[in-house]
């Protein structure tokens, strides 16, 4: 088999893995090899899935002795099988990587003989690359469930980034779709993963010398869609890994149909919407200090597909809004609907100068249609029918001076405990006598 | 540079490069120049003259110093470092932005600091969209190679949307260090030699002067095509990050057009080879017992060899065992009578686990495929060989033998059974005889079949064969006794 034939096998069965990402990393030119990355990732190109080619993604092998249902590399599937030499993906890596394709490799496998001998196999590729070409380039490597500690240090040595999956939400959807694996072998390869490079992380405040140990760190990816569980068990599932693991990602992976597919299995794609919301929950409880029982509550244990769940989440608290952007702490204005923590953190730059009125947040590409009901600027109040203060009207950049300067005392006192009906509209009094300049 | 002055405005012309506008800028700021009363324009750019009139060029008046040579601006480190990126857009109208910038900066130095100003806002957005660009270039620069008599060369021609080569250059000599290598733009090139270590700028060179073609882009659209999910076709998205008018450099690109129209079959395909996939699974019951098992078994659909064999052969032996063995499939005569291991086989693998010390009464036998599967030579069925489909359609019956038994050991008997439980890589020869964790008892073992050893081709072989099957069954015996 040529490697063009194996190229096209084991790139289309290393597909299904939703994870490439090529940032998290700072290495320099080493002088004596190719490949270098400034820590943030470079997509190289697109696919027609929208998806980036950022790695050179592919199997090791896709001959499986597993037989979990939802992946099209099981055992019992009548695919094309093909197996690459270790010798074979660093010449590839290399070649792609001098011609500007890649950032790096992703290497997997199916499990072949054991989980030892497809790690070391994976390891050996790795090292290679790095001793013998002083590759500079971004590697991850995926951590086989229950294999040696020690090829897990090795991997760990050579590779920026390392991820064991966990390939289902819960033990029951495993047990039932994938009968060889174990969430407690899949937790405990994470565990190790974690522990080992806190110590190397610890050392080395100590001695410099000592090595970075997958400085990326570690991230996973869960297949939705194929079993029952609700948003609410996918999510409190990741909450539980980025707190246990410190894991940097869970990836989710719409479960979508594929040759050879178990008849347990649904006929048609996950709604690749649902990925989405989850991705857009995973992000809350990331970068906007949401936990996961706010999210998705017992009492509504799906996400709403219609909005995303930060909306559905503002929705279902009235009481905490609206909120004065010129006066809200960070961690109150990331809870706004439209409002992403890039903005929030122009905003809180900005209004040290500039009192901020709607306009602001429109060039600032505020999603307003969200975010308009939820916030107080100088020149805007929610639900104020007054069409002084509706976002449609135009201010004159006067006027608008005139309300941030006069309002200033007025937001001051009777926004330090703000959102009492009852202040409300004393609020809309000031502020038309502080444009009209009338008192 | 020239500067002629219409209507009381003052037009200089300035070159392409920021030191050249803050030269100018510097001494506009000296003579009092408002932001109105001076335009900036871009050399590059014919200018259109209707505007103003008839310009006649009148040499460089700024040159004259008759401002305050001792009046510097003032500028901001957050000014300085975005002019210079703003500088390398190609919008013709940067310079008079960036000349209103400090001008008004100089009564509101915090002036870069609200971002919502038009201005300020303006430059922000030229700023980012040179950042852009620059990440673009990291991404899309394609090297093809060439190899002449001082080694290999990598070169590259790529059009960048703004003058961003100085910019982007250095990430390239980081990463590509010990390659020789050219980047060629419209608006000049850069060259990279290890043996020298430093970027080396020259002139624009055309496309021409780069390979056209490199094998290595064969294999790279093969990765490119192989990659994508065909079932979550999403073009637009794709286009938002790779705009179209980088394309023309991308070497995968030319594919698009036939992935985006075979996607949808490619979809199909797989659907309905999904749904016509053999397997078992449906029949298995629940309850993993070996009565109900059993008592389930010849209703099993789960592929086509049911039509033709006598009946389903389950395993046989007691239900405490504590050794499963898996052979193949039944033979002509278990077919017939519907118990494993009777016939010439049987015998063989009888008398090796005599001779091993083990009993066969005391271990369980059963079969990877449950079902007979034979030709019809004239009156003699000819045993063959399962497929891979038809073992794996049959595999979660023998899941659920195990699970009901759960053994201490597991013994596979030749390739098929070990393609079941092991998979396909297992290497029967190079690996019998080795005991292997495994998930479906404590221990897996794999030998050889008996019915290898009959069809040896010479007594030497048969012998041989023999016993290796005896000596893995003994070191199956010894196990179960350690354990």
């Amino acid at each position: 088999m040529t490697v063009q034939q194996k190229l096209e096998i084991l790139a289309d069965a290393a597909k299904y893995d939703a994870s490439c990402a090529s940032s998290g990393a700072k290495r320099s030119g080493n002088g004596k090899g190719i490949g270098h990355s400034d820590g943030n990732g470079i997509c190289h190109s697109y696919t027609p899935d929208g998806r980036c080619i950022s790695l050179l993604k592919l199997l090791l092998t896709n001959f499986c002795t597993y037989d979990c249902v939802f992946c099209v590399n099981r055992v019992s599937s009548d695919i094309r099988r093909a197996r690459f030499t270790p010798e074979e993906i660093v010449t590839l890596t290399l070649d792609f990587y001098k011609r500007n394709y890649i950032e790096g490799l992703f290497l997997s496998s199916g499990i072949i003989q054991s989980p030892d001998y497809t790690m070391e196999q994976l390891v050996q590729v790795a090292k290679t690359l790095r001793l013998v070409h002083h590759f500079g380039g971004y590697i991850h490597i995926k951590a086989i469930p229950g294999c040696a500690p020690r090829l897990l240090e090795e991997a760990g040595t050579y590779a920026d980034r390392l991820s064991a999956n966990i390939e289902l939400p819960t033990q029951a959807d495993l047990v039932q779709l994938a009968p060889e694996k174990k969430a407690t072998v899949i937790e405990g390869t994470m565990a190790h993963i974690h522990d080992r490079k806190n110590e190397l992380d610890e050392d080395r405040t100590r001695f410099n010398s000592t090595p970075k140990f997958a400085p990326a760190g570690q991230s996973t990816q869960m297949v939705i869609g194929a079993t029952p569980s609700t948003d609410r068990d996918i999510i409190q599932r990741a909450s539980g890994l980025y707190q246990n693991f410190k894991l940097r990602r869970v990836y989710y992976t719409g479960f979508s149909p594929y040759p050879e597919a178990d008849t347990r299995l649904p006929l048609k794609a996950s709604p690749m919407v649902r990925e989405h919301r989850l991705y857009q929950a995973d992000w809350l409880m990331r970068h906007y200090g949401f936990a996961a029982d706010e999210i998705a509550p017992e009492d509504q244990p799906e996400l709403d597909l219609s909005i995303d769940p930060k909306l559905a989440w503002a929705r279902r608290h009235p009481e905490f809004f609206p909120v004065d952007l010129n006066t809200a702490p960070r961690e109150t204005m990331l809870r706004v609907p439209g409002l992403g923590y890039a903005n929030v953190d122009r905003i809180l730059r900005i209004r040290r100068y500039h009192k901020l009125v709607l306009a602001d947040l429109r060039k600032l590409h505020v999603r307003l249609k969200d975010a308009a009901e939820y916030v107080i600027t100088v020149d805007h109040l929610p639900g104020q029918a007054d069409a002084l203060f509706s976002p449609t009207t135009a201010l004159s950049p006067a006027a608008v001076e005139i309300a941030a300067g006069g309002l200033e005392r007025v937001s001051m006192k009777s926004f330090a405990h703000p959102v009492q009906a009852a202040q409300l509209p004393l609020f809309a009094e000031a502020a038309k006598s502080a444009v009209t300049g009338v008192l | 540079m020239s500067s002629s002055t219409v209507n009381g405005v003052t037009r200089v012309m300035v070159a392409p490069d920021f030191d050249a506008w803050r030269q100018l800028a510097r001494v506009a700021f000296q003579q009092r120049l408002e932001p109105d009363a001076i335009d900036f324009a871009d050399e590059t750019i014919p200018v259109a003259d209707d505007l103003f009139g008839a310009v006649s060029t009148k040499t460089a008046l700024l040159n004259e110093l008759s401002g305050n040579a001792a009046l510097v601006p003032y500028v901001s480190k957050a000014f300085l470092e975005r002019a210079q990126l703003a500088a390398l857009h190609r919008d013709p109208s940067r310079w008079n932005l960036l000349y209103r910038l400090l001008w008004r900066l100089q009564s509101n130095r915090e002036l870069m600091r609200v971002e919502v100003d038009a201005d300020v806002s303006a430059m922000l957005r030229l700023v980012q969209q040179i950042k852009r660009d620059e990440h673009k270039m990291h991404a899309f620069v394609r090297f093809r190679k060439l190899t002449d008599e001082a080694g290999e060369q990598f070169i590259a021609w790529y059009e960048p949307a703004h003058r961003i080569l100085p910019l982007a250059a250095p990430f390239f000599a980081e990463r590509f260090a010990i390659m020789r290598w050219s980047i060629l733009t419209p608006d000049g090139s850069v060259f990279w030699d290890p043996a020298v270590g430093t970027l080396q700028f020259g002139p624009p060179l055309d496309r021409s002067h780069a390979p056209s073609e490199d094998e290595l882009e064969t294999l790279w659209k093969s990765y490119y095509s192989s990659i994508f999910n065909p079932a979550r076709l999403n073009p637009d998205v794709m286009r938002s990050h790779m705009p179209v008018k980088y394309w023309s450099n991308l070497p995968e690109v030319e594919l698009l057009p036939s992935l985006l129209q075979k996607a949808e079959g490619r979809v199909e395909l797989m659907v309905s080879k999904q749904s016509d996939k053999p397997t078992a699974a449906p029949f298995v019951p629940a309850e993993h017992s070996l009565p109900v098992l059993n008592q389930a078994m010849p209703g099993c659909r789960g592929c086509e060899l049911y039509e033709h064999a006598t009946q389903v052969v389950p395993g046989r032996g007691p239900g405490t065992a504590q050794i499963v063995l898996v052979g193949e499939q039944p033979g002509d005569q278990e077919d017939r009578r519907g118990e494993p291991f009777i016939g010439p086989a049987g015998g063989v693998l009888r008398k090796a686990l005599g001779e091993a010390g083990l009993p066969p009464e005391t271990v369980y036998m059963t079969n990877a495929v449950k079902h007979f599967k034979f030709v019809l030579r004239g009156k003699v069925r000819l045993h063959q060989n399962p497929r891979v489909s038809e073992i794996m359609a049959c595999r979660p019956w023998l899941l659920a033998e195990l699970d009901a038994l759960k053994p201490k050991l597991v013994v596979c008997l030749g390739a098929s059974a070990s393609k079941s439980l092991l998979g396909g890589t297992f290497a029967l020869m190079r690996d019998r005889g080795k005991l292997m964790p495994s998930s479906f008892a404590d221990q897996i073992m794999a030998t050889i079949h008996p019915s290898a050893v009959l069809r040896g081709k010479d007594d030497a072989t048969r012998e041989t064969l023999y016993r290796h099957l005896r000596d893995d069954l003994q070191l199956a015996r010894q196990y179960m006794q350690s354990a």
